[in-house]
């Protein structure tokens, strides 16, 4: 088994790095799956982890400049290695303004994926930094686990509006409720919705508009736009994707645009938030009534 | 869909149409009053009463005339229900309690009569929210019967100087009494707590004291936990008239300007704990 790759630019570093603190923030361990055309980070929902289940998947090219993998054998031309994403963001962190981050799988007490960054300095010789960030390997036969998941059918999908007010209403509505109702239309439409014996309370979202999915589009075309589709929610879930969010979706952000979107399966919806320009990341996360919060992401083909 | 829209349609069904461009004008002076849950609405005419009472001891009543509303529509002449004061609060600051110069919610609030919820039409930025609180018979109001006529004592105060005194009550005492008195110490303010007693004096002629008319020396002492809640209300305040009755019971009146500089009122009526000599 041989891995080694290096990203050379400062841009892919940062966003391979941004990616590694959002993927921090989901898990404290994860599965890293590396093929020859993708790096993945998952998770598979299990009750151990709280049914929490992540799917990232990184088109390999887009980041690093060099990239050599020798898997576990020629037929199974992968490795699947578990890492606490954590260490990997903090080796990442100091790794900042790098000239270049090298990494590679080694042995040294244990398995290790070594980051070495090559840091600028006024010298002619780099400094360099290296961190042994110690991994498992994950045996062949308990592979099955970390297969890529289907993307659900969904009745709707719709862009959410500025966060700063879903998330003020969001917040006022759980300390009426511990449900939500969410309702969304093909005409751009979304209302937030909660009902106890003290009180009912309706947000009309209006002009959002709706993600044109083209040939991807698993939705009914024949869908009249005015018909919502509804699924419920508990909040503190929702609270839980809103405090996530950093930024205002639906906005350009340097070189990339910021989506975020939900679907709605009629009883279950899943929201999307989308870096897609260019790395092809989207983030998924499904969120059901029954089931506690999944992380579901996987990318754009 | 505009708030303007909706009235039209909906204004012959409703009995109390009020609205306001800026909801911070209801909410922040309901937000001085809301130490407990339920509160009794009393709208005439005149206005908005909002009523809070506590363990039959205390009642704080917040005024809000009617022309301080940019539209208040009575179609009767006195309507009463109670709702729930914490929902209520909750729904009137949907968007954010946070104010943000410049954006403001816009409320229109309506009642259609015994047996209905009381309705919000409250909008932001184009985002509209509904709400409908389920309302209930108002409960029969204590009547302190307080009046000026048997008024003993009476000052007016700047609330800044009183602000420092109650910040720093030591909660410890049971009670905090009040000594108001036409000779030394005029107006004082004592806490009996673990770490010893403490007294707050306001001589008659202090820049602070607006109106000075004390005719007889009284002491009298009030329950803390009941009168805590009195903060929030001199917080917002720039004046408060503290009065007393022959029976000892207090009058603490705030002058509250809001938002747009317009004045509002808040008063809280509490009865004696218990009765002290008045030259202690």
């Amino acid at each position: 088994m041989k891995f080694r790759a290096k990203i050379n630019d400062v841009g892919c570093l940062n966003h391979f790095t941004r990616v590694l603190n959002t993927i921090t923030k989901l898990t404290k361990t994860c599965v890293l799956r590396l093929t020859v055309d993708n790096v993945y980070f998952v998770l598979s929902g299990k009750v151990a982890n709280g049914g929490v289940s992540m799917w990232c998947e990184l088109l390999q090219v887009n980041f690093f400049d060099e990239y050599q993998l020798e898997g576990v054998s020629s037929e199974a031309n992968e490795i699947c290695l578990e890492v606490a994403p954590e260490n990997l963001s903090r080796a990442l962190k100091t790794a900042q303004n790098a000239k270049s981050v090298k990494i590679k799988l080694t042995k040294k007490h244990c398995p290790c994926l070594t980051l070495a960054a090559e840091l600028p300095s006024l010298s002619s010789i780099g400094r360099i930094v290296t961190h042994d960030i110690p991994v498992d390997i994950i045996p062949r036969r308990l592979w099955h686990d970390f297969k890529e998941p289907t993307m659900p059918d969904f009745d709707v999908s719709i862009y959410l509006p500025p966060l700063k007010t879903m998330k003020s209403v969001v917040d006022r509505m759980k300390n009426l409720s511990n449900y939500l109702v969410v309702e969304a239309n093909l005409n751009g439409e979304m209302n937030l919705k909660i009902e106890t014996d003290l009180v009912s309370v309706t947000t009309h979202f209006r002009d959002l508009g709706n993600p044109p999915w083209g040939d991807n589009a698993v939705q009914s075309q024949s869908r009249d736009v005015e018909t919502m589709a509804h699924a419920r929610v508990d909040i503190r879930k929702l609270q839980q994707f809103l405090m996530g969010q950093q930024v205002n979706p639906n906005k350009s952000m340097c070189n990339s645009a910021l989506y975020i979107w939900i679907c709605i399966q009629e009883g279950s919806y899943f929201l999307l938030h989308a870096d897609i320009v260019d790395k092809r990341i989207i983030h998924l996360i499904l969120l059901q009534e029954d089931v506690s919060l999944q992380y579901f992401i996987p990318a754009v083909a | 869909m505009p708030l303007s829209t909706q009235s039209q349609s909906g204004n012959d069904e409703y009995i109390l149409v009020a609205s306001l461009d800026n909801a911070r004008n209801l909410s922040n002076i309901l937000k001085a009053i809301s130490f407990k849950d339920h509160a009794i609405f009393n709208v005439t005419q005149n206005g908005l009463k909002v009523t809070i009472e506590d363990s039959k001891c205390l009642q704080a009543n917040a005024f809000i005339q009617a022309d301080i509303f940019q539209e208040f529509t009575l179609k009767e002449d006195v309507v009463g229900f109670q709702v729930n004061l914490t929902v209520l609060l909750d729904c009137l600051t949907i968007f954010g309690g946070s104010t943000v110069p410049g954006v403001n919610t816009a409320l229109r609030m309506c009642y259609n009569g015994y047996g209905y919820p009381l309705t919000l039409f409250l909008e932001e930025g184009g985002v509209v929210t509904v709400c409908k609180i389920n309302t209930q018979e108002p409960e029969e109001l204590i009547d302190f019967d307080f009046c000026s006529t048997n008024v003993t004592n009476k000052v007016i105060l700047q609330s800044d100087s009183l602000k420092e005194a109650f910040s720093e009550l030591d909660m410890t005492s049971e009670v905090l009494q009040l000594t108001m008195s036409p000779s030394h110490p005029y107006f004082r303010l004592s806490t009996f707590g673990n770490s010893g007693n403490a007294h707050y004096d306001y001589p008659k002629d202090s820049d602070m004291m607006e109106l000075f008319q004390c005719t007889k020396t009284q002491t009298n002492r009030y329950k803390m936990s009941l009168l805590k809640p009195s903060t929030k209300a001199l917080a917002l305040s720039c004046k408060v008239s503290v009065r007393t009755d022959g029976r000892g019971f207090l009058s603490l009146q705030y002058l509250v300007r809001n938002d747009d500089g317009q004045i509002c009122f808040v008063e809280y009526y509490c009865c004696p704990d218990e009765e002290v000599e008045s030259n202690e």
